[in-house]
């Protein structure tokens, strides 16, 4: 949906999982780089890393195909 | 026990980096930045109520579901999943698909086509004013109760992960969905649920993933879980033909009766806080797929908050009790079931991610329930008995006020909230006061064009009085539960299973009665309003696959298929 002519809410939700990705993915790299002392549970799987990758690239592409300079986005 | 002696017990299970502080912060940010952008676009009385009526029906299907999908689902269904076992899922599968897609096929032609503001609005135009005014009053009662739920869930999060202070959450995230809902109104919620919904799936989906590969798959689980607790926590029917096989007590009778029509079909058919989203679509095709989409999200959300339960059950290395015992020996509660998941497999990043989810869906609850009861309030309390012809503008600005009111009622009844076995016992309870009647009532107006108003108010009346009644009952002599729940092992969720369908059928039954003795409209009187004297517009030219009938079969299937591998 778009709220008259204006930004749609598929570009918010596309800037918020672009944010946590990143941060998330920083944060999981950081991790493997210095691995903490008390891990949690399947730290060797580094959740982290592609779980926050993945939210990324999911997040940039509704940035995308969503931002309010394109025409016709919408939802 | 007071909130004042859950604070002192409970020590904090992680402490979030900085990394997660930003992440929790920026949602904060985001979702009043959206209330601001969205301020401008709420000046009528259609935008703030309704939204504008122009939400497509992927937008209202998903805020459809995420207004549901607050404390309420996270917290209080994990606990459940750990107690019960898998007939928790009963709750989202038959408690829920069955009555949303009737919702969408049968009942929403007559709540959009009479363009009510709300369901206690559609019950003055079919059976008028008093059973309105019984029905907006006792809506509003509830949803401030269901709104303080929501706070103490979110607070007990807060405590028990993070030991903030109690009073800090209650204040910082009823602050916030006050300023968001009274800035954007329906919109600015419904703009809100859609990316908390998201956020929820990104926050909590990682702990089924990792916990089903730490436990070595579904089988292993079940085995786990057997050797843990029983057999019998990860079956859905076979367990029922008794009331002392299941961990719940319950027979399939009360399941399919009291849970999948009764109960079910009154929360997910008249209870406003859904139905308005739905009440927001742009046209009447959206308006029946929008349930239809909530309906095939909500199949899946058991991943998200049953598994976890099931899953902590069979990996946490401690027993987790019922709140009093857990403050007693210093434990931990069923209700801590999610945060203790999430600390088990969440690190830097991916924990405040979780902790937003949780606080997203303790929002969209809260949110949803504002929402609902500020449009209530004004157009069916205030506008109906209080001040009958103002302007429009006026009604916009007492939809604020009326915002900020029910958060401060909620504010105050978070803290009564401490009575049940768990959250959601609590829950069902309400529920069978208020939902069960209710859907007794709108129903019969809906199929039965015989029904008159005297028949309607007297028949939900009864149904509400009853049940209530029989809540009483059971509280002063617990013997009584043989009679309410037919069973003395009854325990209280069936218990509110039964009431509940006890309570619609005397609803039924008064209504029936007494419309037999009085004087019907005319069938000019319900066009629009009644099946059978109402002219619903025909879909032949669209497509089969874009018609809404063909989804529901689509989602029925489905539905079936997962109740038949999950016997």
């Amino acid at each position: 949906m778009r709220s008259g002519g204006s930004i749609s809410i598929w570009f918010f939700i596309g800037i918020s999982l672009l944010v946590n990705g990143l941060l998330i993915l920083g944060a999981g790299i950081y991790e493997v780089v210095r691995p903490p002392e008390n891990p949690v549970v399947l730290f060797q799987v580094h959740a982290n890393v592609w779980w926050g990758a993945l939210l990324a690239v999911v997040g940039a592409i509704y940035c995308l195909r969503f931002a309010p300079s394109r025409d016709g986005a919408g939802g | 026990m007071t909130l004042t002696t859950v604070v002192i017990a409970g020590a904090r299970l992680v402490r979030l980096a900085p990394v997660d502080l930003v992440i929790v912060v920026f949602y904060f940010v985001l979702v009043l930045a959206i209330g601001f952008y969205l301020k401008g676009r709420s000046n009528t009385g259609e935008d703030f109520f309704l939204a504008g009526r122009e939400m497509t029906a992927w937008i209202a299907g998903l805020s459809f579901l995420s207004a549901n999908l607050g404390a309420l689902e996270l917290m209080g269904w994990a606990a459940a999943a750990y107690q019960y076992g898998i007939l928790a899922a009963h709750w989202y599968w038959i408690g829920a698909i069955p009555a949303m897609l009737f919702l969408g096929i049968v009942m929403m032609p007559f709540y959009y086509i009479s363009k009510t503001h709300s369901v206690p609005g559609y019950l003055k135009l079919r059976f008028g004013e008093s059973s309105r005014a019984l029905s907006a009053i006792s809506f509003a009662f509830m949803t401030v109760l269901m709104s303080g739920i929501n706070m103490y869930s979110m607070a007990l999060v807060m405590k028990v992960v993070l030991g903030w202070d109690i009073n800090f959450s209650i204040w910082v995230s009823s602050i916030t969905v006050a300023v968001y809902v009274t800035l954007g109104g329906l919109r600015s919620a419904i703009f809100n649920e859609v990316l908390q919904f998201i956020l929820i799936w990104a926050g909590a989906l990682l702990i089924p993933i990792l916990g089903l590969v730490e436990v070595g798959g579904f089988r292993a689980l079940q085995a786990q879980v057997a050797r843990n607790a029983s057999a019998e926590y990860t079956h859905l029917w076979s367990t029922l033909g008794s009331f002392s096989d299941n961990p719940m007590g319950i027979h399939w009778t009360g399941i399919v009766f009291g849970l999948g029509f009764v109960i079910s079909f009154g929360y997910w058919t008249t209870d406003f806080l859904v139905v308005q989203r739905v009440l927001a679509a742009k046209d009447l095709r959206s308006a029946k797929m929008a349930p239809i989409i909530g309906a095939a999200f909500k199949m899946f959300v058991p991943f998200i908050v049953i598994l976890p339960g099931l899953l902590a059950l069979a990996l946490l290395p401690m027993k987790l009790t019922g709140e009093g015992a857990a403050v007693a020996s210093g434990g931990h509660s069923y209700n801590e079931v999610l945060p203790l998941m999430l600390a088990r497999y969440c690190g830097p990043g991916l924990l405040g991610l979780g902790i937003t989810a949780l606080i997203a869906g303790f929002m969209s609850g809260m949110a949803g329930n504002v929402s609902a009861f500020s449009t209530v309030w004004t157009y069916d309390i205030y506008k109906a008995l209080i001040k009958k012809n103002a302007t429009d503008a006026h009604y916009v600005l007492m939809g604020r006020w009326s915002t900020v009111l029910g958060v401060l009622i909620s504010i105050g009844t978070a803290y009564l909230v401490m009575q049940f076995l768990s959250i959601m016992d609590y829950v069902q309870a309400l529920f069978s006061f208020f939902i069960a009647p209710l859907f007794g009532t709108v129903i019969l107006g809906m199929l039965w064009k015989r029904a008159t108003a005297a028949g309607g108010f007297w028949g939900l009346l009864a149904g509400t009085l009853s049940s209530v009644g029989m809540w009483a009952w059971v509280k002063v002599d617990p013997a009584a539960l043989r009679y309410v729940a037919l069973s003395s092992h009854a325990r209280d969720m069936a218990e509110n299973m039964y009431r509940g369908l006890w309570s619609w059928i005397i609803c039924v039954v008064v209504t029936v009665v007494v419309s037999l003795m009085t004087k019907p409209k005319p069938d000019s009187e319900l066009n629009g309003l009644v099946y059978g004297v109402t002219d619903i517009p025909a879909e032949a030219q669209v497509a089969i696959y874009q018609r809404p009938a063909f989804w529901a079969v689509a989602v029925a299937v489905v539905f079936i298929a997962l109740n038949i591998i999950f016997w």
